[in-house]
């Protein structure tokens, strides 16, 4: 019987691409989709004419892979439109290599776009979509959802482990920091501790400078067989590891919400890619809001649980730091267009292709890209590595 | 004789002033929300029973709102006294003076035209 071990280092991301990120006004989400498919795959050196597999999630689309496909004029032999929020674009990993393996296809496109800041109607479809999609015990007490329930998590972390808003903000300044090296960062303003322990509060503990951008944006990426990997134009990297587990949809079901099902998904990429948290130069954590970063940290073994809190402190994650946090500027200072995975994963190829600029980690080989969709409900870690690792 | 779905008898049950939880009868667990099957043990034996009533906060949060948008409320999540957990919002009490630990009572409220679970400090 195949292993997941086998996946290791068997397909490799030959081109990346972002497109339309930050306010793109009378772009349409396919069509934000194309144009980052268009630039992921200018960067590989190949067209949509040698794309074969196709991968995209819409949290607003009904039948979004036949719509991509469409704009795109392919006619891929194989799809997925997987949707588990966020974490979608790294949780594809999964499928897109799995195809590639039995020979199924030959070239899978990821891709995502969203116009969520710019685009029309958000309130309307808001409320079609509490329509299509009722969370019948949360919805008649009005949770302000997403935020209130990761203010939920939040709450309960400093009940249990001393974790204060001042660890909140650590985050959010170590985010701001990384961000003033990135330009193509949407939000670059010096930001304090002390501006963000200001901030308005939104549903406490968190306040709105806790919570993650909405940005326009897209993004894409392009996954071959390692052999067809080494022949085109970027250096490969590999997938090393990825693991997925989902444990809840609505934050009431959540089991105990200081600890995430990342602390399954970390093992079982890290498993998968024969590594541990010390053999990471950096992470990419999806930073919906300051909370998800320290409970990732600690989830994924980086520190203890309950420890999170002190372990950021200091600027320990921010620019300059013996860890390497969201060095792209994460959610909540980079860009966030309603699902941000996709841009865990561009970063990651980026740091390890010796592309990022001022903000770049030397040295850099191994990477962590963790995404979480829902409100804490999906967690899908995934380890990508350069040909050293492999 | 058509039957109906645990939602749609929960809900029922409520508007008749009656706040019942299930009870699974193969594991013995209780179970919120209102389910076919058993998340605890996968049978397909859930029965009603009265909930105690009681409760513990487990988290809360105060979601900020314009005084003239109806001011601040709480949003808090529930522990049964039976186990299971669920959404709900302390009354009674400043939004945010509900503190995680605290006891509480629940009782049955209208929400527009909906009755719903809502909880008062024990």
């Amino acid at each position: 019987m195949p292993a997941p071990k086998d996946l290791r280092g068997s397909v490799a991301i030959a081109g990346v691409g972002l497109a339309a990120c930050g306010e793109a006004p009378g772009w349409t989400e396919n069509e934000i989709m194309a144009a980052a498919a268009r630039n992921a795959l200018a960067d590989a050196g190949l067209t949509t004419r040698d794309v074969d597999g196709l991968v995209c999630a819409s949290v607003n689309a009904f039948l979004t892979g036949l719509s991509v496909a469409e704009q795109l004029g392919i006619h891929p032999k194989f799809t997925d439109s997987t949707c588990v929020g966020g974490s979608s674009f790294v949780g594809h990993l999964l499928p897109a290599a799995m195809a590639l393996n039995y020979g199924l296809c030959d070239v899978v496109l990821v891709t995502y776009g969203s116009n969520q800041r710019t685009g029309v109607g958000r309130a309307e479809g808001a409320k079609y979509k509490s329509m299509l999609d009722p969370q019948a015990f949360e919805a008649p007490y009005k949770p302000f959802n997403p935020m209130s329930s990761y203010a939920l998590a939040a709450a309960r972390h400093m009940h249990q482990y001393g974790t204060t808003r001042t660890h909140l903000a650590e985050v959010a300044v170590a985010a701001r920091k990384w961000a003033q090296l990135n330009p193509e960062a949407f939000t670059r303003d010096p930001l304090s501790i002390e501006d963000v322990l200001k901030a308005r509060l939104v549903s406490d503990p968190l306040s709105v400078r806790d919570a993650c951008l909405v940005t326009d944006g897209g993004g894409a990426y392009v996954l071959v067989r390692a052999d067809r990997a080494k022949s085109l134009r970027k250096k490969p990297v590999y997938m090393l590891g990825c693991g997925s587990a989902h444990w809840h949809r609505q934050i009431s079901s959540m089991p105990d919400l200081t600890v995430t099902a990342a602390s399954e998904s970390g093992p079982r990429a890290f498993e998968m890619a024969g590594l541990e948290p010390s053999d990471v130069d950096v992470l990419e954590l999806y930073d919906a809001f300051t909370i998800n970063t320290i409970l990732f940290l600690e989830d994924l073994g980086f520190c203890k649980k309950g420890e999170g809190g002190a372990f950021v402190s200091g600027g320990r994650i921010a620019p300059g730091g013996s860890l390497p946090v969201n060095t792209n500027g994460g959610g909540l200072s980079c860009v966030h267009p309603g699902m941000y995975g996709m841009f865990l994963i561009v970063e990651a190829v980026r740091q390890l292709r010796n592309e990022a600029g001022e903000r770049q980690i030397k040295d850099a080989e191994v990477a962590l890209a963790h995404g979480n969709g829902g409100v804490l409900s999906s967690q899908i870690t995934a380890l990508l590595g350069t040909e050293a690792t492999l | 004789m058509l039957t109906t779905g645990p939602e749609h008898d929960y809900k029922q049950k409520l508007a008749q002033g009656q706040f019942e939880i299930q009870k699974c009868a193969a594991c013995a667990r209780h179970v919120f929300y209102p389910r076919v099957i058993c998340p605890h043990c996968g049978a397909d034996k859930l029965g009603w029973t009265a909930a105690n009533g009681a409760g513990t906060v487990y988290s809360t949060t105060v979601v900020r709102r314009k005084p003239e948008a109806g001011g601040d409320y709480n949003v808090a999540l529930i522990d049964l006294a039976e186990g299971p957990r669920m959404m709900s919002r302390v009354v009674g009490v400043e939004p945010a003076a509900v503190r995680i630990g605290m006891k509480v009572l629940a009782r049955i409220a209208s929400e527009g035209e909906a009755r719903i679970v809502e909880f008062t400090p024990a």
